[in-house]
């Protein structure tokens, strides 16, 4: 039988002001993958300034080479910018291949990388195969309800995938060595420029990165409860908050807490829905969680139907509880 | 001014998605269908834009099946101004569908393209990012608040954007591609005299081909299936009765 020709794959790295998203891994673990299954080799591409860090946190998970490209000119992740950079050293290296794990980061940019190459792209992809001379992937569709068996065809192929389809990889032997990419800032496009950035929070973990998600919805009524109970329970069992988008419409919570169809897609051991109905848009950001634990007073509450331990009970009397109980034991 | 929305037509958020039986397809029997909510959020800040500013004509635009005439009167109902219909049968896919966009943008010119962040039907967030790239124009993506140049900077435009980080403000150069966010606006409804208006306002019917476009997909999909759902578990009573379930049975915490 047929298998497709050994693969020149191209990772993104994404990082938060120089520290690594370990989110990335998903995406070499997925890369790791597809060379083992056709015999090819994989390049991870950093891009920013002052990335030391993130290429060291790189290093040793079997890259060819780790690709730099430290410019002052990169400093924040604009579009214009990065997709020229990557789009360039995808040519350069003439990638088959260009994937990152799935964010906001990378929903922005690399659908304009894979127009500059005029190559279709897939999001949220849970599985890649070979099949015969080319490849089948899985995505979601339909706020998680439906999977998709796609191909994508062209001499690239573009895509991201779930943070929770693949599982961070082994470290695998020496350091892979560190190429500088030459960034020249006169030849980088300038129709978009930085301004601001709010000032996140510090100390709890992001939600797609922790072990324990405590998610509050519309039953917390002012952001003083909100961080008293859910940020509370979060912190006492050493989690992070997550909140429904009806908190962060009401403004009660950031944007960044946003779990959903149209924000965070999580897959913690536990997410603990807490005063939340159970939404499809909001069920399609928690679907690879491995346990569902709810809280809401409403019996019927669709959250109900997708937990593996329901409570019936009013927050604002089960979750005080809680916090006392485990802070003792 | 001038302000191109593209108005997607999809499956309500409300409705229940059913496969057809050789997952070929969602059975539509019954569907109802509406413009993609981020796209309604799109056409209602043209609409807002025009409000403060005035002169501002908004075309709307669809690809797709001739049903798309529904979301193309629903978009000239809320306010704007003409409508493009690019009538195509096949499945397409989002360069496709940008490479389409690109055409109609060189013969329109306008100075914004604004749209939604994704389709909730396919759920792919990338027409908007291909666009700018195939025009070499700036991008602001999942925008919640959008401050139009104005005195000190007419030519451009201040986008507050949501990122899995918080919120982060960019200003990008016009003409530009923006996408919007669920908390950029709230659509307004359609009234009765609006879907009158709406009846006697142009609505223009065209092709890739008349565009010179090929529209040929490079995506394929061969098959759907539903997602493996989660099962409801078990009810417990106590808080005590919570604990010992995540710690002894489930072992989480
Ligand atoms: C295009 C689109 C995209 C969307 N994307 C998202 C998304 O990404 N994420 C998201 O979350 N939503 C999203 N939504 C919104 C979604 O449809 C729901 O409206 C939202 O998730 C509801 O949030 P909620 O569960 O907090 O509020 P509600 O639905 O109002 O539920 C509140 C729940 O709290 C319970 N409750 C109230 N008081 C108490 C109490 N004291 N103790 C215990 N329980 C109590 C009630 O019984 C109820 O079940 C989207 C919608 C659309 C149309």
């Amino acid at each position: 039988m047929n298998s497709p020709n050994p693969q020149n794959v191209l990772v993104i790295a994404e990082h938060d002001e120089g520290q690594l998203k370990l989110t990335t891994l998903a995406a070499v673990a997925c890369a790791k993958q597809i060379c083992a299954d056709t015999g090819g080799s994989f390049d991870i591409l950093i891009l920013g300034e002052s990335i030391g860090p993130v290429a060291e946190a790189l290093q040793d998970y079997g890259a060819a080479d780790l690709l730099v490209g430290d410019h002052a000119a990169l400093k924040h992740p604009l579009a214009d910018k990065y997709a020229q950079v990557i789009a360039e050293q995808a040519k350069a290296r003439g990638a088959t291949m260009l994937l990152a794990t799935a964010s906001t980061f990378s929903k922005d940019i690399l659908p304009r990388v894979a127009a500059l190459l005029d190559a279709g792209m897939l999001g949220d992809v849970t599985a890649v195969a070979p099949e015969g001379d080319d490849f089948t992937f899985h995505r979601v569709m339909y706020a998680g309800n439906v999977i998709a068996t796609v191909t994508l065809a062209g001499p690239v192929k573009v895509f991201t995938v779930r943070a929770a389809a693949f599982s961070a990889p082994e470290k695998a032997g020496a350091g892979s060595p560190i190429v500088s990419v030459e960034v020249g800032p006169e030849s980088l496009p300038h129709q978009m420029e930085f301004v601001s950035r709010e000032e996140r929070p510090a100390g709890r973990p992001d939600s797609t990165e922790a072990r324990i998600v405590v998610s509050g919805g519309r039953a917390f009524k002012n952001a003083e409860d909100f961080e008293k109970l859910v940020g509370g329970l979060a912190d006492v069992l050493g989690g992070a908050v997550g909140s429904s988008r009806a908190l962060v419409d009401s403004g009660i919570t950031p944007n960044s807490l946003q779990i959903g169809q149209t924000g965070k897609v999580v897959a913690p051991e536990l997410y603990l829905g807490l005063g939340i109905s159970g939404a499809i848009q909001h069920l399609a950001g928690i679907k690879d969680a491995k346990i569902v634990a709810a809280v809401n007073q409403d019996p019927e509450a669709p959250i109900f139907e997708v937990a593996d331990y329901g409570l019936v009970g009013d927050v604002y009397q089960v979750v005080p509880e809680l916090i006392q109980k485990l802070k003792k034991a | 001014m001038k302000i191109l929305v593209p108005l997607k037509r999809v499956p309500d958020p409300d409705t229940k998605i059913r496969l057809k039986a050789d997952g070929s397809g969602i059975d539509a029997d019954g569907v109802k269908f509406s413009i993609n909510p981020f796209d309604a959020i799109a056409l209602e800040e043209a609409l807002q834009q025009r409000d403060q500013i005035g002169a501002v004509e908004i075309l709307v635009v669809s690809i797709g099946p001739a049903d798309c005439q529904e979301q193309l009167r629903a978009g000239m109902a809320m306010g704007a101004d003409r409508a493009l219909l690019v009538r195509h049968d096949a499945e397409l896919d989002s360069l496709a569908i940008a490479k389409i966009l690109e055409a109609i943008y060189r013969r329109e010119q306008p100075d914004l393209v604004l749209m939604g962040k994704q389709a909730i039907d396919d759920d792919s967030n990338q027409a908007g990012q291909m666009l700018a790239a195939l025009l070499g124009i700036g991008q602001a993506t999942f925008i919640s608040k959008l401050g139009l140049g104005g005195g000190e900077n007419p030519s451009k435009a201040t986008c507050c954007r949501e990122t899995d980080a918080g919120l982060e403000t960019i200003e990008v150069t016009l003409p530009a591609i923006l996408t919007a966010d669920l908390r950029l606006n709230e659509p307004r409804y359609v009234t009765a005299l609006g879907i009158m208006k709406a009846k006697k306002k142009p609505l223009e019917e065209t092709t890739a081909g008349e565009l010179g476009v090929d529209p040929a997909p490079r995506t394929r999909v061969l098959k759907l299936a539903a997602a493996p759902g989660r099962k409801a578990g078990v009810r417990v009573k106590t808080v005590d009765e919570l604990i010992q379930k995540l710690r002894d049975e489930a072992r989480v915490i």
